[in-house]
């Protein structure tokens, strides 16, 4: 009597495999938020990226390959969302981002008054300045630094998740650092004067 | 301090180095220079201190417990 899988066995493997699934996405939805959080413009913003981004990713789950990176395969969801909605927002060209040195902040930094430790210096910032600066930089720039220097993706990783090529990763990873100093750089010099 | 060449260079590895991804001789390079060059050091020391703080600053807001149960609603119910 051994035949093919009956439909019904097919299906109860499927409905297994799918709830497994679903459960591993939802494992790791502290970690999809922490980066929408950061990607959009607002905690509304990263609501409603993170909602669609599961109804989508439970509605397509059959495309994940199990045992690949799920939580790339969700973030690269995610981006492409926000991309859209950013392109769909985006009511004027961006301003060209300011830039500093590399050492600019810590200069900056090492004329006001705290902790003199070099390891400390950066307490004289506070953590709100950090969130506010960082939200400033432009999207192109803080997509990378959000995926690589927070969600702790490869270059690689985040290269295919933007859906761009490796040396872009770096280079607005880098500008993007330093654009993000400027601003926090600023923020010194608002609260000094 | 003067912008001479040595430190305008060491500030241009900052990133690759701290991302581990200059050569080995651009490595021994950068080492180089630091161990001489107190000013560069704690501008590196502050560099990775940075990133830690920024990482902390960031990822201290948890994910609201509502939207964990509306995910947990997205779930598409077994026929």
């Amino acid at each position: 009597m051994a035949e093919a899988p009956s439909d019904a066995t097919r299906l109860a493997s499927e409905a297994r495999d799918r709830v497994r699934f679903e459960e591993e996405a939802l494992g790791l939805s502290d970690q999809v938020y922490r980066v929408a959080r950061h990607l959009a413009n607002s905690r509304e913003e990263a609501d409603d990226l993170v909602q669609e981004t599961y109804a989508r990713a439970f509605r397509s789950w059959r495309s994940y390959t199990p045992g690949t990176n799920l939580r790339a395969w969700l973030l690269r969801i995610l981006t492409n969302l926000n991309i859209d909605r950013g392109r769909r927002n985006q009511r004027a060209p961006q301003m060209q981002p300011l830039e500093a040195n590399d050492y600019y902040l810590y200069d900056k930094l090492a004329e006001t008054d705290g902790p003199t430790d070099e390891d400390r210096v950066v307490e004289r910032l506070s953590q709100d300045d950090i969130v506010t600066a960082l939200s400033e930089v432009p999207h192109d720039f803080r997509d990378v630094i959000v995926l690589v220097d927070i969600g702790d993706f490869s270059y690689q990783d985040a290269a295919q998740i933007l859906g761009i090529p490796i040396g872009t990763v770096m280079s607005r990873l880098h500008r993007g650092r330093r654009i993000l100093k400027r601003e926090l750089a600023d923020s010194v010099s608002e609260e000094g004067s | 301090m003067t912008h001479d060449d040595p430190c305008a260079h060491c500030e241009e590895m900052m990133q690759p180095y701290l991302d581990h991804i200059l050569s080995d001789e651009e490595m021994r390079e950068a080492e180089m220079h630091l161990d001489e060059c107190e000013w560069c050091r704690r501008r590196y020391t502050f560099e990775e201190s940075l990133r830690v703080y920024v990482r902390q600053a960031v990822s201290r807001e948890p994910m609201p417990a509502e939207l964990k149960q509306k995910l947990a609603a997205l779930r598409i119910p077994l026929n």
